[in-house]
């Protein structure tokens, strides 16, 4: 069968029934989405589902289709994050660090559907990733500060009559 | 060959170099150093300078050999080394490094040791300090007790002064000046004309010389990199799917292996029928190994998938059958026969007992605990031609290196262990259970690397659990505090459990039945704690703060109790009673903080707790509020005193951290035993705290205390307690027994 992984098109030869997050981790060796229960109780193996985040432990890899999936991989790499992965980085938030695929995926596609999440808004999304090591309160932050970048980048998108400066730094941001 | 220009002695560090004005060092010239385990296996053009230090063309790599697991010390540790050198973080690769006798903690044993750890007597130091000779010997490299920067402040700190020292020495030689006219930068020497010479150019002529006998250490003052918050080193990889836990090594020709063991712990397995399992996809072979079955197939998934269609006759296991029982066993243990150690017996308790018109008393209870860390139990073992290689995440590298050479009968020098980052631990891989199962299936599997995962159900039924245990209390109570306690623990020896499993025999009292209790700086004229130690064969361990997790909050709610009997100020009285003055501080501290006394809201509350828990005083507050008769903690607040603060932030990420670990058990932390086996198999049974029910922690730091200590558990012993007092001030209930949520609901 034939899944498409962070825009790839991959071929896997598995049981019908074997996890999303397996058939990732095992066979085409993308090891960003983790497991820690297997049941849809800890979400750090959260990935995009046509946008959508879903515990991918929970998921056979034969109800995938022909969707999209975007793991964490997908989002940005250590040399160019995206906001909510700079954010991560510059609230410190990881301590294990174990959780934080599922966490910045969760996060991310709140942001994508909300860029200004309130906090009862952000409690509701965030609320069935886990985390162990109890990092919450600066998820929470690093959340607030995506969603600001998020909104500036979102204005100076959509609104070419801003200052000049500012267009020029749109600019080299889409060229890149 | 490069290699004989660079390996011209191993007394390089520890040998030789002592710290000018410096105290506290002669401990590391009472015997020959280790051999620097770098030398073993350096690459031609590697130089190892010091155990810490290995520089090539790449670069400099720092070695910081202790575990990361979440708590940092990768970056504090290599910004000790950088420090000297003048190098910032960005500069330097930083590495966890070979298993070895050079990396022993000294500091680790101090806590098992029957004097407090803010005691500076000349006695508890000469015992201190003898107890660092045993350390070395056993050359014991260890993560745990919240150790780790107490003891490698000054050798790491030493080992980057004397890389120094030898460059500036080398590059003096080389430009013909004074080494005195030449000062480090960047990673570069440089002379007072402008003229500059690398590190890297310099370290293979640098390893042939020796340092000077006497080095200075850079007085805090002219810290760069310590004391300043740093970037973790790494939370970049963290944040984008690309660090590389345990689970997500990969190697050629991999095979995946799972396993069942007879979840009755310790308990032998009489038959097992895999039959189904075997002819099941993807499954190439089912091996029986200590009390259980492994099955090696082609993937995790296929591997789980099997372990779980084989049946099983297990035979039963050599402790209480249920949790009833097991807090029968506690009931029973105190009696004298069973005292395991009274450290304090202040003032004569017994007469001010028996003349006391009235008496304050309670009994308190706390469950099992799992550690459960995200990352379940996994390693992978690769073994062929006479050659093991184990990739796992531990706590005691040195200690899966015995093992290893136990099991394969090969030679240690044939065997490399890989330490890896541990997706949380909390004290979980301080056991070597999943390793060792591990290369016994790679041995079964000879040329192919086998790795081994646990299913969650796995990890949560086959933890070494934090004791369950019981504390009794009787107080008088005059108008200004206490004048008599008596305090009664009684619980596991985790101690004794923990080291037992890894071949070092515990002798004498168990300092975790007592530990965050009998030693709490409180002035009270007559006192006495008493431990009881309750014997049986169900594995308990160490679990985040040790003794201090169930101490911290009976030694605190009785504290409270006391305060409330009188209806004096709980924190007040605290202050009042307190005899160790960086105490005193973190509670004038967070009372500032939390504005306490100042008027609440109906149906709020606020609960202050304190605890000294490896040399750290810290006291929390924590505020409720009462919604529909269900509690919503609204905020935290924490004071630490960590005597030097290397990186603030870290710190603070620590105390936030232990804080909501503390919650976390205290709402719903609770492990059963049916049938001799644990009940609660994944999160939807053992609940951890959620996002919403997580509250912010504000932080403080202080830095009065004594010497530089560790930070990765302290925060967590006071924040039970500080919750349990909160409701009681909200609502009036007196919640004696954890889980919280069996007495009251949250939100
Ligand atoms: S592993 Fe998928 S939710 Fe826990
Ligand atoms: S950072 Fe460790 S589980 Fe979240």
């Amino acid at each position: 069968m034939k899944i498409n992984v962070n825009g790839q098109v991959r071929e896997v030869a598995v049981a019908p029934d074997m996890p999303l997050l397996w058939v990732l981790r095992d066979e085409l060796k993308v090891k960003g989405p983790k497991f820690g229960c297997g049941i849809a109780q800890c979400r750090a193996c959260t990935v995009h589902l046509n946008g959508q985040p879903i515990p991918s432990c929970s998921l056979p890899v034969s109800a995938v289709g022909d969707a999209e999936i975007t793991t964490i991989e997908g989002l940005g790499t250590p040399q160019q994050m995206s906001l909510v992965q700079q954010a991560w980085v510059d609230h410190q938030v990881a301590q294990c660090g174990y959780c934080q695929s599922g966490q910045i995926m969760t996060a991310t596609a709140l942001l994508t559907k909300n860029s200004n999440p309130s906090d009862d808004e952000i409690d509701t999304a965030m609320s069935a990733n886990l985390c162990r090591c109890g990092t919450y309160p600066r998820i929470r932050a690093a959340i607030k500060t995506a969603a600001q970048n998020i909104r500036k980048e979102n204005e100076l998108k959509t609104e070419p009559i801003a200052a000049p400066e500012k267009i020029e730094l749109a600019l080299e941001r889409d060229a890149s | 060959m490069s290699k004989l220009g660079t390996i011209t002695r191993r007394t390089f560090l520890f040998g030789s170099i002592a710290i000018a004005g410096g105290v506290g060092f002669g401990y590391y010239k009472y015997k020959q150093p280790h051999e620097n385990p770098l030398e073993l296996d350096l690459a031609d053009g590697d130089t190892a300078l010091t155990p810490y230090v290995l520089i090539n063309q790449d670069g400099i790599s720092i070695i910081a050999p202790r575990a990361e697991m979440g708590q940092g010390v990768h970056t504090t540790l290599a910004a000790l080394v950088a420090e000297e050198l003048d190098l910032s973080l960005e500069q330097v690769k930083v590495i966890h490094g070979p298993p070895s006798a050079a990396y022993f903690n000294a500091a680790v044993l101090e806590e098992g040791i029957p004097f407090a750890s803010i005691d500076t007597s000349a006695l508890a130091n000469t015992v201190r300090n003898f107890i660092h000779v045993p350390a070395k010997l056993a050359g014991l490299q260890i993560t745990g007790g919240s150790s780790s920067i107490a003891d490698a402040y000054e050798k790491m700190r030493v080992a980057g002064a004397a890389v120094r020292n030898v460059m500036i020495k080398t590059a003096a030689a080389r430009l013909d000046v004074s080494a005195t006219k030449l000062t480090t930068e960047n990673g570069f020497v440089i002379a007072t004309d402008g003229q500059s010479l690398s590190y890297l150019e310099l370290a293979a002529a640098a390893a042939t010389v020796e340092p000077d006998s006497e080095l200075a250490l850079k007085p805090n003052p002219q810290w760069k990199v310590l004391g300043k918050s740093q970037n973790r080193i790494d939370i970049p990889a963290k944040s984008t799917g690309t660090a590389e836990f345990g689970i997500d090594i990969d190697l050629p020709n991999m095979v995946y292996a799972s396993i069942r063991v007879n979840p009755r712990l310790g308990g032998a397995m009489n038959s097992f029928n895999a039959e189904k399992a075997k002819a099941m996809q993807g499954v190439k072979k089912i091996v029986e190994i200590d009390n259980g079955v492994a099955v090696i197939a082609s993937n995790t998934w296929y591997a789980f998938k099997a372990v779980n269609a084989i049946e099983f006759d297990w035979a039963q296991a050599n402790y209480p059958a249920d949790t009833a029982a097991h807090f029968k066993a506690v009931e029973d243990s105190f009696t004298s026969d069973n005292q395991d150690s009274q450290f304090r017996d202040d003032g004569d308790v017994d007469a001010a007992l028996e003349i006391a018109d009235e008496i304050v008393s309670a009994e308190y209870r706390v469950p099992y605990l799992p550690h459960a860390p995200l990352e379940p139990m996994n390693a992978t073992a690769w073994f062929r031609d006479g050659k093991l290689d184990v990739w796992a995440g531990t706590q005691i590298p040195t200690q899966a290196l015995k093992e290893a050479a136990a099991i394969t009968d090969l030679d240690e020098s044939n065997i490399k262990i890989h330490t890896t980052l541990m997706g949380g631990s909390f004290g979980r891989r301080l056991e070597m259970d999943f390793i060792i199962q591990t290369i016994k299936v790679a041995i079964e599997m000879p040329g192919a690397p086998v790795k081994l995962t646990w299913t969650r159900e796995e990890d949560m039924t086959h933890d070494n659990y934090r004791p369950c245990g019981i504390a009794r209390f009787k107080a008088v109570v005059g108008e200004n505090g206490p004048s008599a306690i008596d305090l009664e623990l009684a619980g596991g020896p985790v101690n004794a459990s923990q080291m037992g499993r890894i071949g070092v025999p515990a002798v004498g009292p168990d300092i975790s039945i007592i530990q965050g209790a009998w030693e709490q700086p409180y002035g009270v004229e007559n006192f006495r704690v008493t431990g009881y130690r309750v014997k049986n064969d169900f594995p308990i361990s160490s679990w985040r703060s040790v003794g201090s997790s169930q101490n911290g909050f009976f030694h605190e709610s009785m504290i409270d109790e006391i305060a409330h009997a009188k209806r004096l100020d709980p924190l007040q009285m605290r202050i009042n009673l307190m005899t160790h003055h960086p105490s005193r501080k973190v509670l004038e501290a967070v009372a500032d903080m939390s504005d306490w006394g100042s008027e609440l809201p109906q149906g709020h509350g606020r609960g202050i707790a304190y605890c000294l828990s490896f040399g750290v005083p810290s006291a929390e507050v924590i505020e409720v509020a009462i919604i529909d008769g269900k509690v919503k903690i609204l905020k935290a607040f924490a004071a630490v005193d960590v005597g030097t603060a290397l990186d603030p932030r870290n710190i603070e990420a620590q105390v936030l951290g232990g804080v909501n670990f503390g919650l976390a058990a205290a709402i719903s932390g609770d492990i059963n035993i049916k049938n001799g086996e644990v009940q609660e198999t994944n999160f939807h049974q053992y609940r951890s705290m959620r996002f919403y029910q997580a509250p912010a922690v504000e932080v403080r730091i202080l830095e009065n205390g004594d010497k530089v200590r560790g930070i990765g558990e302290p925060g967590t012993p006071p924040a039970a307690p500080a919750l349990a007092n909160a409701i009681f001030a909200a609502t009036g209930k007196r919640i004696r027994e954890l889980p919280l949520s069996k007495h009251i609901g949250f939100v």
